[in-house]
């Protein structure tokens, strides 16, 4: 009995994702190329919003420099399609291998010492700030002045992983929906169990056989190698790579939107917080441009991460979930299992 | 009749304060010890550092022969042995069967394994109807029950219970006995800390009386009852049991 | 040689003063509220504007524009406490610090619509005057800015230690229970304190103001210069925000004296890291986050 409705709701759960995607599909064929660019960036946040929100979402473990290994994928691409003329494949994969080293290493030196919370997020920052300076230094990687890739032809070159704005699109909405998928899958298996067990209380999982150590250090290495392949996709995006953009503060912010707005530890809330989030972003900016107001979009993030964790702390997606649930409920009678029991 | 843990001269010390003094005890299989004393006699720290949550300044803790004392908590449960937590603690993003389940993945990888087992302890401890509840939904009983089959997923051959019995009315705290009983009968090994005495001359087989760190008695709940010295501790405490 | 090397770390000195004060403002906060304040270097930024503009319209000496931003900034962090910060105070800390990303967004806009992205270069008369003791030739400005500072480090300390009010945030800081049960009135103490870090931040920011050109971009750096101070000398401790505030101000004038300047920014950075590596609660750290 219990199973089959659980199976109901699988169902319907992947039938519905299945269907968002399919008609951000529809958009993606009919848009214009103003909507198909900024559709393309909200596609490729909400995948590095995955990878953000695996961490903390469900293992619990904050990160406000997301931007080291956006950047270090990104980097890894652009080096070696440009210096060597290797294919982006390569590249996303080795940017991966680094960036999951890199992020259980510093899990690694962290956690040892129990150091955790806050001193592990400004460690990741520091990590982020220290390798922005020594990339903008560095020049084999073009220091402040970057790295291009070669002007699209616009042909079409899956090997290659080059195309048209259309083709980054789906390249993104791809991404995009493996991030969802994954995120469902992965708070659904072993590790999601364990993960979210050390994420509400360390001390009782470790007490319940669970070893938190190497499941921090596994958590934020898998997160950072998943970041890493959206940078590197990012990179291609975008065309050129700079240090202070591609691994600044902005980046860890734009990564960290999505889910914080969407929903911590869901499937859906990093898609909906970065629908809803980042073309917000790109309107303030433009608007504040047209006004002579620079930090207008600034002002604007500020105020949606204030709001959401002042009012709405879950994030918007369990909200419309329980919204959708109270309409939904009452038909199948299932009202007392919502009544609080008392205490 | 084997003893499954050996506990030899466990002394823990804190800044100024011996908290375990050279204690000793063996836990028989398939028994159901309580560790009991006035409050400050040590029990909680003598628990914990069977559990491994803490390190003993001396002494040796011997579970199944293997010693026990360096190693971290998450290991002493994979070597079967589980606790609860005298304040519950559950976690509380995770319904009540999830909750059950996080101990099983200490043996199994498999989900629905996992899955099956946290039913069987659910069910174990009269839980199995809320399954499906959030955590917060539970009334007090009910989550000293969830702690229980919590343990009881990791597949413990030894269960160390920490004041399971604290806070709940007699009519609670017998179905709580009731549990234990059946539980010992299936083969468990079970070491209560408890302050309500009551309660522990129904359940225990053996008891271990704490006292300002040290051990003052051990025997069958009639004979420690009746061992002056236990008296004397209680009553200089303030026996209220 | 020799004497430039001690000019080199006189200037380090000087200038880990005023550092000093920026990571007791934040130590401040952390100690008594528990709360981790990111949006720290917006408040050293909203100082050295108000350190720019009273300078240059009243023409006033450094120090009086440094009482007029501790007296701005004592009420600005006490208003913001009061109507925002206060509602995060038990929550996870993560929430706490998403909220405090956000008000630093916020603030960094609102400078940006404010003042716009030029840098403006405070080039007073001060900033050029220099004395010379001995071998060393030091600037007036950084001169004024550290004894005001170090002077400030000492007041605050003086109160903590003796008067009631100090004593009671250092209660409420070991023990928020304790404190509740002897009668601390909480929520003013958290107001107070929010509003004395943020004064401390503010102040450092208008004694630098002849050294910093005023730009909305600086708040991230002091916010992060001001984390590494705090967590070199351990998070919630008074003698070790004074401590690492003077460590980085050396290391950061002699790295400036090796390095190129790129490493002489990515200094504080790696100076955090190895401390997180090799000494996770500082030199006179915390016990516990």
């Amino acid at each position: 009995m219990q199973r089959t409705s659980d199976q109901a709701s699988d169902i319907k759960r992947w039938g519905a994702g299945a269907l968002v995607f399919a008609a951000l599909a529809v958009v993606g064929g009919m848009s214009n190329a103003y909507v198909i660019s900024l559709l393309t960036i909200v596609l490729l946040l909400t995948f590095m919003g995955q990878s953000w929100n695996l961490m903390l979402g469900i293992g619990g473990q904050l990160s406000i420099g997301h931007a080291l290994f956006v950047g270090i994928g990104a980097y890894a691409v652009a080096i070696l399609n440009i210096k060597y003329g290797v294919t982006p494949w390569i590249g996303l994969l080795l940017g991966a291998v680094i960036a999951g080293f890199v992020g259980a290493v510093l899990a690694w030196l962290s956690f040892r010492f129990e150091v955790r919370g806050i001193y592990f997020a400004l460690l990741t920052i520091a990590a982020a700030e220290f390798a922005r300076i020594m990339f903008g230094g560095w020049d084999y990687v073009g220091g402040m002045q970057g790295l291009f890739y070669q002007a699209p032809s616009g042909a079409i070159d899956l090997g290659m992983l080059r195309g048209d704005a259309r083709f980054y699109y789906f390249v993104a909405l791809a991404l995009a929906a493996i991030g969802v998928a994954g995120t469902e899958l992965i708070s659904r298996s072993y590790w999601g169990y364990v993960w979210r067990a050390m994420r509400d209380d360390d001390e009782a999982a470790r007490a319940l056989g669970v070893r938190t150590f190497r499941h921090k250090v596994l958590v934020v290495s898998i997160s950072a190698a998943t970041a890493a392949i959206g940078g590197g996709v990012l990179g291609l995006v975008q065309g050129a790579i700079f240090p202070d953009s591609i691994m600044g503060m902005a980046i860890s912010v734009d990564v960290l939107i999505g889910p914080v707005v969407g929903g911590l530890g869901t499937a859906f809330g990093p898609l909906v917080g970065s629908m809803a989030a980042i073309p917000l972003h790109h309107a303030m900016g433009a608007l504040g441009d047209a006004l002579g107001l620079p930090g207008l979009n600034s002002v604007a993030y500020g105020a949606v991460l204030i709001l959401v964790v002042w009012f709405l702390p879950d994030g918007i997606w369990p909200s419309i979930v329980r919204l959708y649930g109270a309409i939904q409920l009452p038909a199948r009678g299932r009202i007392p299992q919502l009544r609080k029991v008392e205490e | 009749m084997t003893a499954l843990l050996e506990v030899k001269n466990l002394t823990r010390a804190f800044v100024g304060l011996v908290a375990v003094n050279d204690v000793s005890f063996s836990l028989q299989a398939g028994r159901i010890t309580a560790l009991i004393g006035p409050n400050g006699a040590g029990k909680t720290t003598c628990f914990n550092l069977v559990a491994g949550a803490l390190r003993p300044t001396a002494g040796q803790v011997l579970f199944e022969g293997r010693s026990l004392e360096r190693e971290p908590p998450e290991a002493v449960c994979r070597m079967g042995i589980a606790r609860t937590f005298q304040i519950v603690r559950p976690m509380k993003d995770m319904s009540v069967l999830e909750n059950a389940m996080v101990g099983a993945f200490s043996w199994t990888t498999n989900v629905k394994e996992a899955r099956d087992k946290a039913y069987e302890s659910l069910d174990n401890v009269g839980l199995a109807g809320k399954a499906n509840a959030r955590t917060d939904q539970l009334t007090l009983p009910d989550r000293k029950m969830l702690e229980m089959a919590k343990a009881l997923s990791t597949r413990p051959k030894l269960l160390l219970l920490d004041e399971v019995m604290a806070g709940l009315r007699p009519t609670e705290a017998a179905g709580v006995v009731g549990v234990l009983h059946r539980l010992a009968e299936g083969g468990l090994t079970i070491l209560l800390v408890e302050h309500v005495m009551r309660i522990v001359m129904e359940v225990a087989s053996t008891v271990v009386v704490l006292h300002h760190g040290a051990k003052i008695a051990e025997g069958k709940p009639s004979e420690v009852v009746a061992d002056p010295a236990v008296l004397e501790s209680y009553l200089g405490a303030g026996f209220h049991a | 040689m020799l004497s430039l090397w001690l000019n080199v770390i006189a200037g380090g000195v000087l200038i880990g003063l005023v550092y000093g004060l920026v990571a007791l403002g934040l130590t401040i906060i952390f100690g008594v509220m528990r709360v981790v304040n990111f949006a720290h270097g917006e408040m050293v930024v909203f100082g050295i504007y108000i350190g720019y503009w009273t300078v240059r319209i009243w023409d006033v000496p450094i120090v009086l524009a440094a009482a007029i931003a501790a007296v701005v900034m004592f009420v600005f962090g006490y208003l913001l406490e009061t109507l925002v910060v206060k509602r995060f105070v038990n929550r996870p800390h993560h929430y706490q610090f998403i909220v405090f990303i956000g008000l630093s967004l916020l603030f960094s806009g609102v400078l940006l619509m404010s003042f716009g992205p030029d840098p403006r270069p405070t080039a007073s008369q001060l900033s050029f005057q220099t004395v010379s003791v001995g071998p060393l030739t030091l600037d007036w400005a950084r001169i004024q800015a550290a004894a005001t500072a170090g002077l400030l480090i000492a007041a605050l300390g003086a109160y903590l230690k003796y008067s009631a009010f100090g004593r009671s945030l250092r209660g409420a800081a070991n023990n928020r229970l304790g404190g509740l049960v002897v009668g601390l009135n909480i929520p003013r103490v958290y107001a107070v304190t929010f509003g004395i870090g943020t004064a401390c931040a503010g102040v450092a920011g208008a004694l630098i103001s002849p050294l910093f050109d005023a730009q909305p971009y600086l708040a991230v750096d002091f916010t992060l210069l001001a984390f590494v101070t705090v967590i070199v000398g351990g998070l919630g401790s008074f003698g070790g925000a004074l401590l690492g505030g003077l460590t980085i101000g050396v290391a950061e004038a002699i790295a400036a004296l090796m390095f190129t300047p790129s490493m002489k920014t990515a200094l504080p950075y790696a100076l955090l890291i190895i401390i997180l590596i090799f000494r996770p609660r500082g030199f006179f750290g915390a016990k516990d986050i």
